[in-house]
């Protein structure tokens, strides 16, 4: 019982990390098809943020707490930069943005090699986080992993708050809907486009900040993370949020039993036949937009 | 597409290959000596020597400092008056973290740079993929990283640890510390697996027993389910040969679960003092590895190389196993080189054995049988300073048996 | 094909489809320019290259020109049907690993076993899969059509069920994922990480005799031209015609009563097919295939390679494949520190501003205006700027 309720709450973590990351590619990929392979890089600009400011704040817990924010900007600043570079090129071209941001994303590792060494690197972490609550039965909840797991909710309930309540969240859903009758009503679209790619890589610095207390801090750190959170979104459904958080949580408890009852390896490939399997069920992701565009 | 535009782009096309094809020999060697066995080329003032790592992809957080250091050990030799009174000049290439890529680049180095010697790979995978340039042309590799033994090439020079060095000193060390119980955790891939098997055959002729073996995918960074199941078995020890950034999920997990290096010690075989960087003394101190050589092995030879290569690298690097087995795989050559009187690759392979060299870890000694060195076994626990102190060594070097043959639990593994 | 093109009107693709020939050009007079076309490229490949390359060189122009023949399949896939897919490496790897199982037992002899078995799977007896490998009669055939096998099995399930774009994208980068992992957990019988090395013999030929090697590379030249003067007839028929339509408008082909998924499957298996081959005849070539060869990086770099040549031509992909491959040899050798940087930005600067690829610097060169082209806004894309599904072809 202990190991079943160990498992289920592994899952649920692992979800969460999944979460963090999928969020800011449900906004990119979500409202302009753009597929954005320097997300990974986004999110260890993040990490890196965190070691940074680390050198100059020494209390852990505080650094933390400055990180969040400031890799939120930092990251979010560059996906603007990279939006107004090259994507904007691209929007007619959607597949096309994988292969150029593949690029970029080669360029960022080897700017991180450059510039903070090949090596790892560390960062402290509070020491309030390194522990874990334990529960009747045995069982121990690692306070880390409930970290991330509050901070992946905070950050879908702000989202959604945003996308629904705030004049620019109304914008930002009319462009999703329908482009051009967005644009004719009033929109600057190509200014909601910049504001969204700002938010989607924002999520990414967050998610780096979360992934300090977790893994490694290092040039590559980001392209392991990248396909498992595409996989989520894309089986959500795209441009959907709601899709993204259960099939997240899904896929995390899938993993976490897979792996219990085999093996990692067996458990990742376990994941991908459900995957191709449920797109057999519902191509277009768990939900739908449902727009009256043809494509 | 027209047909008539077609045919113009095919014409075109196929005089960009010719382009392609001309540039691509502009460094164009004479087809000389292409047959087995290309002599490296020693004609001029100079030696070519071949530096063969990953400085991109996943493996460069390791391979990088190896290079370093093997830079630095070529410095202190051309400073010295060179070998045989040639100036040493390094030919870099990246092996990209991609073993077809490594071979490439070993075919490169022997063929059209015609380098004397090798130095260089990282993982097994890399060291397998460029064994088969190594015998075909018959050129000399020299190999810095501890590995999984069971292996032998006439062309490769191993001077790191083979298992009954690094492995079989680590479980004698837990046994004599009362482990009746060990949990193995490895990356998947080669070595792991081959120090599992083997750890597994010492288990059950020693009386420990094993209680589970779990293995993640190299760069796997989602350790909760295995430190559960660590967890739940209660071992009195782990024994750990996680890889890369795989290390760092592993201890970051397996602190929060609330395991300490009180109540279950991990044993490491590839943490060393950069990766203990990367990861934290926050999540490491107390916890033991196995190695040959520690930053903190004392020493003249070893202040003089921490002392150099901070010098060069700045103060807050530090020194490493794999990164002082590079280095002495260069001094190891050259003394090689000189005793043969020659850089032809058979009479310095024929001068290796009984070589000595006083390095960092202590002297060394060549055996030319295997081809590999006997080293002093050392474990030692990692401190709040991110440095690793010893605890216990081996006392004297120990000779290399990298097929376990004077082992008698391990017959069944070769 | 007759299954997919079933009594074809001859108005099925009306809005002038960049496949198409002109009317009026005298089929004759170009087919003969094909041809010398064709003599020309052999006569590089077959005369010019072996007597100007080293040994070494010539290896890796043969490991290019592997690369190249996946280029090729991923330039119908993709540029011809408009399915960008990022798992080309399956296939890849399928040919490559049946090649070399077969040239392992090979080198073991009859009855023997790969060297690796022993050291790392501890097996007594050869697995049961590996045993029809064994025949040269099997091995062979099954390098080509394993990977058509898997192409068909996976693309009859996605494509019918309208799964596309962006969508079938991740899913074929997923499927390259996960090969790799699969292979890397089962050491004792894949070799592992280590994939499966040290190949000696190639059909009683020796490799490490640079004749062999050159052998290798002719097999491999002559191999790549058969595949190009195949894919251009494939192009150049109706179906090739109704696979740029069903990339250009879907939907539109589907009402005139074609069933797109077939034909875009039989695109993604001919891809596959093309995939595998080149995997197979890599092997004796590199004397090596390993999971390093299979997974999201190098599938990915197949597909750079076809968009920095020209998706949409017949030589655009090869020369694609062949420039990034020899770029990526040449900047490493001469900056081995930076090249990561030169190529990333190769890769940003050829795809973001030249769409059409190198293909279209020859266009340019024609002084042929590329943004004359009358640009094709099908009442598909109603509405949604970035629903413009359609590759801006190349000249």
């Amino acid at each position: 019982m202990t190991v079943l309720f160990g498992q289920l709450f592994t899952g649920i973590s692992i979800g969460a990390v999944l979460l963090l990351i999928a969020l800011g590619l449900a906004l990119t990929f979500g409202q302009m098809n753009v597929i954005n392979m320097a997300h990974g890089e986004f999110i260890m600009a993040g990490a890196y943020t965190t070691y940074v400011l680390q050198q100059s704040i020494t209390g852990a817990g505080l650094s933390l707490v400055v990180a969040l924010p400031v890799a939120f900007v930092v990251a979010g600043t560059m996906g603007v930069l990279l939006e107004v570079l090259l994507i904007r090129r691209l929007y007619a071209r959607p597949l096309d943005t994988l292969l150029v941001t593949w690029g970029v994303s080669l360029m960022l590792q080897q700017l991180a090699r450059d510039v903070f060494g090949s090596p790892n690197v560390q960062t402290r972490a509070p020491e309030l986080l390194t522990g874990n609550v334990a529960l009747p039965g045995g069982l121990t909840i690692a306070n880390n992993r409930l970290f991330i797991l509050a901070l992946a909710l905070a950050a879908v309930a702000a989202l959604t708050l945003a996308l629904r309540l705030t004049p620019l969240g109304r914008r930002i859903r009319a462009v999703v809907q329908n482009r051009d009758l967005a644009a004719v009503s009033g929109i600057a679209t190509s200014r909601v486009d910049r504001t969204t790619f700002f938010l989607g890589s924002g999520l990414a610095g967050l998610a780096g900040v979360a992934l300090t207390l977790l893994g490694p801090i290092g040039p590559t750190m980001g392209t392991n993370l990248i396909i498992d959170a595409f996989l989520v979104v894309v089986v959500g459904g795209i441009g959907q949020l709601k899709g993204s958080v259960i099939v997240a949580f899904a896929l995390g408890v899938l993993q976490a039993t897979g792996e219990y009852l085999t093996t990692l390896s067996v458990a990742k490939v376990i994941v991908f036949v459900a995957i191709v399997a449920f797109l057999q069920w519902r191509p277009q992701g768990l939900f739908t937009l449902r727009t009256r565009s043809l494509a | 597409m027209s047909l008539f535009r077609d045919r113009r782009i095919l014409a075109g096309a196929m005089t960009l290959v010719a382009a392609a094809a001309l540039t691509a020999c502009g460094s164009k060697t004479s087809d000389e000596g292409s047959a087995a066995g290309v002599t490296a080329d020693v004609s001029g003032d100079t030696v070519k020597v071949g530096l063969l790592n990953s400085l991109s992809g996943t493996m460069a957080i390791s391979e990088v400092t190896v290079r370093d250091s093997i830079m630095l050990a070529v410095e202190e030799i051309n400073a010295a008056g060179g070998v045989l009174g040639k100036k040493i000049q390094p030919v870099g290439e990246d092996g990209a973290s991609d073993w077809p890529t490594f071979a490439e680049k070993a075919e490169k180095l022997i063929s059209e740079d015609r380098v004397a010697a090798v130095f260089g790979c990282w993982t097994s995978a890399s060291r397998k993929a460029v064994k088969p340039v190594f015998e075909k042309n018959k050129a000399l590799l020299f190999y810095p990283v501890q590995y999984e033994g069971l292996e032998q090439s006439p062309y490769i020079f191993y001077t790191g640890a083979t298992t009954n060095q690094q492995i079989v000193p680590g479980l004698d060390y837990l046994k004599s510390q009362g482990a009746k119980s060990v949990y193995l955790v490895g990356s998947d891939y080669v070595f792991p697996r081959t120090a599992n098997k083997i750890i597994k055959a010492y288990a059950t002729a020693n009386g420990m027993t094993v209680l589970g073996e779990d293995y993640a995918p190299l760069g796997s960074t989602e350790f909760g389910t295995i430190v559960n199941k660590v967890k739940s078995s209660g071992a009195d020890a782990v024994f750990n040969t996680l890889n890369g950034d795989s290390n760092v999920a592993f201890f970051k997990e397996y602190k929060s679960a609330g395991l300490t290096a009180a109540a279950m010690p991990v044993v490491s075989v590839s943490i060393a003092e950069e990766e203990v960087k990367g990861i934290g003394t926050q999540y490491l101190e107390g916890q033991l590895t196995a190695w040959n050589y520690y930053q903190t092995t004392p020493g003249a030879a070893n202040s003089k190389f921490v002392a150099a290569y901070k010098a060069k690298y700045g103060a807050d690097k530090p020194t490493s196993d794999p990164m002082e087995a590079a280095y002495v795989g260069v001094h190891l050559w050259k003394a090689m080189v000189e005793k043969a009187g020659a850089f032809d690759v058979e009479k310095v392979r024929a001068a290796s054995d009984g070589i000595t060299f006083d390095a960092p870890e202590g002297l060394v000694t060549v055996d030319g049988k295997t081809q590999h060195i006997a080293k002093t076994a050392r474990i030692g626990k990692i401190g709040a300073d991110g440095l690793i102190t010893e605890v216990w060594n081996s006392g004297k070097p120990v000779a290399p048996d990298p097929y376990l043959k004077t082992y008698p639990w391990a017959s069944g593994l070769s | 094909m007759t299954a997919v093109t079933p009594a074809p009107p001859s108005t099925a693709v009306h809005p002038a489809p960049v496949g198409a020939v002109p009317p009026g050009r005298p089929a004759g007079r170009s087919r003969l320019r094909t041809l010398a076309g064709f003599a020309f490229g052999a006569a590089v490949l077959f005369a010019v290259a072996p007597l100007v390359l080293s040994d070494f060189r010539l290896a890796l122009l043969a490991k290019y020109l592997c690369v190249a023949m996946v280029a090729v399949g991923i330039g119908i896939a993709w540029g011809r049907g408009g399915m960008l897919t990022l798992g080309q490496g399956v296939f890849f790897g399928l040919g490559g690993y049946a090649m070399a199982m077969h040239l392992k037992l090979a080198d073991a002899g009859p009855g023997g076993m790969p060297d690796f078995m022993q050291l790392y799977g501890q097996l007594d007896e050869l697995p049961l899969w590996w045993r029809p490998f064994a025949s040269p009669w099997f091995a062979l055939p099954a390098t080509v059509l394993l990977p058509m096998i898997v192409a068909f099995g996976l693309g009859s399930l996605v494509f019918r069920r309208r799964v596309r774009g962006a969508y079938f994208a991740i899913l074929s980068q997923a499927l390259a994922a996960a090969m790799v992992i699969l292979l890397i957990g089962q050491q004792g019988t894949t070799g592992g990480t280590n994939g499966l090395t040290d190949i000696k013999g190639f059909f009683g030929y020796d490799l490490d005799d640079p004749v062999n090697q050159r052998m290798v590379y002719f097999v491999i030249a002559g191999t790549l031209l058969a595949l190009l003067a195949l894919t251009r007839q494939l192009i150049h028929s109706r179906y090739g015609e109704l696979l740029v339509a069903v990339r250009d408008g879907e939907e539109r082909v589907r009402f005139l009563g074609y069933d797109p998924a077939s034909v875009k499957l039989v695109a993604y298996v001919v891809a596959a097919g093309m995939a595998g081959l080149a995997g197979a005849l890599f092997v004796p070539a590199v004397g090596i295939i390993s999971p390093a060869l299979i997974g999201i990086v190098p599938s990915i770099e197949f597909v750079i390679g076809v968009a920095v040549g020209g998706r949409a031509t017949l030589l655009g992909p090869v020369l694609g494949a062949v420039a990034v491959a020899w770029a990526r040899t040449a900047l490493s050798e001469r900056f081995p520190g930076t090249w990561t940087y030169l190529q990333g930005l190769l890769f940003v600067v050829v795809v973001a501003f030249l769409p059409g690829g190198l293909a279209s610097l020859w266009a340019l060169a024609r002084r042929r205006d590329v943004g004359a082209r009358p640009v094709r806004r099908g009442w598909l894309s109603l509405g949604r700027r970035r629903a413009e599904r359609t590759e801006v072809p190349a000249a």
